[in-house]
């Protein structure tokens, strides 16, 4: 209490350098902060518009595909497993798919295309083909002879509604598969990529075309938070069969991962040259405070008061300033964050247009995960340490008579 | 009884240029209840000798007995810790801390030293009303003339019953009716309470009060004698 007191005044007897240095900290938190929940709202949006909307939060496979995907390495489908993933209250739904890659051939051109054997029903929660049909219509069932061509593959193989795909390639156990498909609708994707290469085909249809009747090469699950994926993940892992592969996004897309950590990795290094800065303008505020009471510091020590008390005294100064500018800067950023998460910043014109492209939304909205706060917290504590560490190391080596001589 | 044994203290500074002798040899006893004033020429070692009595400075050698303990046989922090209970002090100027008022000054002592702080705040009211400050006692040092710091510094100085007090040139900085009160005071302590002062001066008229003056001169005793 008598430390607290003591440190609590000593901090206003110069209010000034007090509101200085409080101030700075207050900048840096709150730039640190709106930053940091700006990025992690955007790494939120690439999860959703890539994991999210195509490649499922979570894939069960056979152990080969991720490392080899073939038809080779393809599972069984098996009804107790889909019955004990519905069960789960974690996922949301059951994408079941058979991908390969095939030759598809117009009447002048050919072209490899990425082949997608999808469940009619399941598939409209996660990459929405429905949706994305500019032309022509959806399947109506499993066994639907049909396909949907992405609109650039169908472009360049000179196709519409009603012509006839051809595609050639090699299916399951080496057995060459060959087939004729109608073109029931035309896809708009919005990644290029994407929109230069896929087709769709029923599952059942797809199954056939390849040889693979039964088989899956993966079943794609949505969860309900993409951050938790790994418990998710470990979960559903313990009631499965082993010989099964359940891989978390992370795992199954590592370039999203690597691009989220790069991002996070330079946003971190802006934020360390700012907090440095702070830091070094605290130590300066406590270089000048020790310099200008060295008197009466030797007052207290010849008096009485130990080495370590004095430490205390002005380590709780130090924390007061740094732990009520902290404070003071989450009262501002907190509201600034959960205004941008309400009303997410748009992008428009030509910035939009070229995001679009890429398959993202063009707005950033705000991330309200505590984490952001939590790193600022982190950080500003490693500084109260470091900038502790001076008085610590002065009053060590303070002696009464010397400090005490004009 | 002697309180305090000064045992062939010397002290030699080494400065940059030539080593300087500030104290030659001091033999001195304190007796309990004396009220002792060190005199001398500026440079003699006054300001010296009592920081290694107060235990604030080491002597280059001899010893120091405060009541048997060789004070610097004690290791820093013990030695720090021994100021605390048995030596009170009263600088030059700026004794207190600025932050708290008089009586939190001197219930800081009393609160060091780990007494609950109801009795700390009754036994610094009582010291400060024996300095004559009990209409001061919510009054930062700044808001205190010259005069009525000394006299805090002073209640401080008693504050842990200490077993003697000390204070460097303690009225340097008072006018002469300051000067006055405070020696005044210091001396009622010192009949009624039995309070042991040892104090350096360079003025005639705080000299006059002492009952024993020492005189220094060059880093050695020129002069002892009792009033
Ligand atoms: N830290 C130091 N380093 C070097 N020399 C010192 C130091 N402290 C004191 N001295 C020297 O030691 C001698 C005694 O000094 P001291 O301060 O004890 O004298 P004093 O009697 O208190 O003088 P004054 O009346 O001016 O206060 C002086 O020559 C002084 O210059
Ligand atoms: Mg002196």
């Amino acid at each position: 209490m008598l430390y607290l007191k003591l440190a609590w005044r000593n901090i206003w007897r110069n209010k000034r350098r007090t509101f200085i240095t409080m101030g700075s900290i207050v900048m840096a938190v709150v730039l640190a902060s709106v930053m940091a929940a700006m990025q992690q709202g955007q790494y939120t949006q690439m999860i959703d518009n890539t994991v999210g909307s195509f490649s499922g939060h979570i894939q069960v496979q056979a152990p080969g595909y991720q490392d080899e995907p073939t038809l080779e390495n393809s599972l069984e489908v098996d009804t107790s497993l889909l019955h004990q993933l519905s069960e789960n209250q974690d996922i949301l739904a059951i994408v079941p798919r058979i991908e390969s890659f095939a030759l598809a051939a117009g009447l002048q051109k050919t072209k490899a295309g990425m082949v997608i054997g999808i469940d009619v029903e399941a598939e409209q929660d996660l990459s929405k083909p429905n949706e994305k049909i500019i032309e022509g219509s959806y399947f109506t069932s499993n066994t639907d002879p049909g396909t949907l061509v992405a609109e650039g593959l169908a472009d360049y193989l000179e196709l519409s509604v009603g012509d006839t795909l051809v595609l050639l390639s090699q299916g399951y156990q080496g057995l060459s598969a060959a087939g004729l498909f109608p073109v029931t609708g035309i896809l708009k994707f919005g990644i290029p990529q994407m929109n230069n290469s896929i087709l769709y085909l029923p599952l059942e249809t797809a199954q056939q075309f390849y040889g693979v009747s039964g088989r899956l090469t993966s079943i794609a699950l949505l969860t309900e938070n993409p951050k938790k994926t790994d418990q998710v993940v470990s979960k559903i892992e313990k009631n499965l069969n082993p010989n099964l592969a359940v891989l978390g996004w992370q795992t199954l897309m590592p370039e999203l991962v690597q691009a989220i950590q790069a991002d996070w990795g330079s946003g971190l290094i802006v934020l360390m040259v700012l907090y440095m800065v702070v830091g070094f303008g605290i130590l300066g505020t406590v270089l000048m405070m020790t310099a200008e009471r060295r008197f009466e510091f030797g007052v207290m020590m010849a008096i009485g008061t130990s080495r370590a008390r004095m430490a205390v005294m002005i380590v709780l100064e130090m924390l007061f300033i740094i732990s009520l500018g902290t404070l003071l800067g989450f009262m501002i950023s907190i509201p600034i964050i959960y205004y941008f998460n309400l009303n997410p910043i748009y992008f428009t014109g030509e910035m939009a247009t070229v995001i679009e492209e890429y398959g993202m939304e063009p707005f950033i909205r705000f991330s309200t995960d505590p984490m952001v706060l939590y790193i600022q917290a982190e950080i500003v504590f490693v500084i109260a340490l470091l900038v502790s560490l001076y008085p610590l190391l002065y009053m060590k080596r303070m002696e009464p008579v010397k400090a005490m001589r004009r | 009884m002697a309180i305090i044994e000064i045992h062939n203290i010397t002290k030699v500074y080494n400065t940059d240029q030539v080593p300087v002798h500030a104290l030659n040899g001091v033999d001195l006893n304190i007796n309990e209840g004396e009220f002792t004033a060190i005199v001398g020429p500026s440079g003699s070692g006054k300001t010296t000798l009592l920081n290694i009595i107060g235990g604030l400075d080491k002597p280059t050698s001899g010893k120091v007995f405060i009541n048997q303990t060789d004070m610097f046989a004690l290791s820093g922090r013990k030695l720090i810790d021994f100021r605390l209970h048995h030596i009170g002090f009263v600088f030059q100027a700026y004794n207190l801390i600025p932050v708290l008022t008089a009586k939190e000054n001197v219930a800081f002592i009393l609160q060091m030293q780990g007494q609950p702080s109801r009795q700390c705040e009754e036994h610094a009211l009582q010291l400060l009303e024996a300095v004559g400050l009990e209409d001061k006692v919510d009054k930062r040092p700044a808001e205190l003339s010259g005069g009525q710091q000394q006299r805090v510094a002073v209640a401080r100085a008693l504050a842990s019953k200490p077993d003697f007090v000390l204070a460097d040139e303690p009225t340097a900085n008072l006018d002469s009716a300051s000067t006055n009160n405070l020696l005044d005071m210091m001396g009622s302590l010192n009949e009624r309470e039995k309070i042991t002062f040892i104090f350096s001066t360079h003025d005639q008229r705080v000299v006059e009060r002492a009952k024993r003056v020492i005189n220094l001169v060059d880093g050695k005793v020129e002069s002892d004698e009792y009033r």
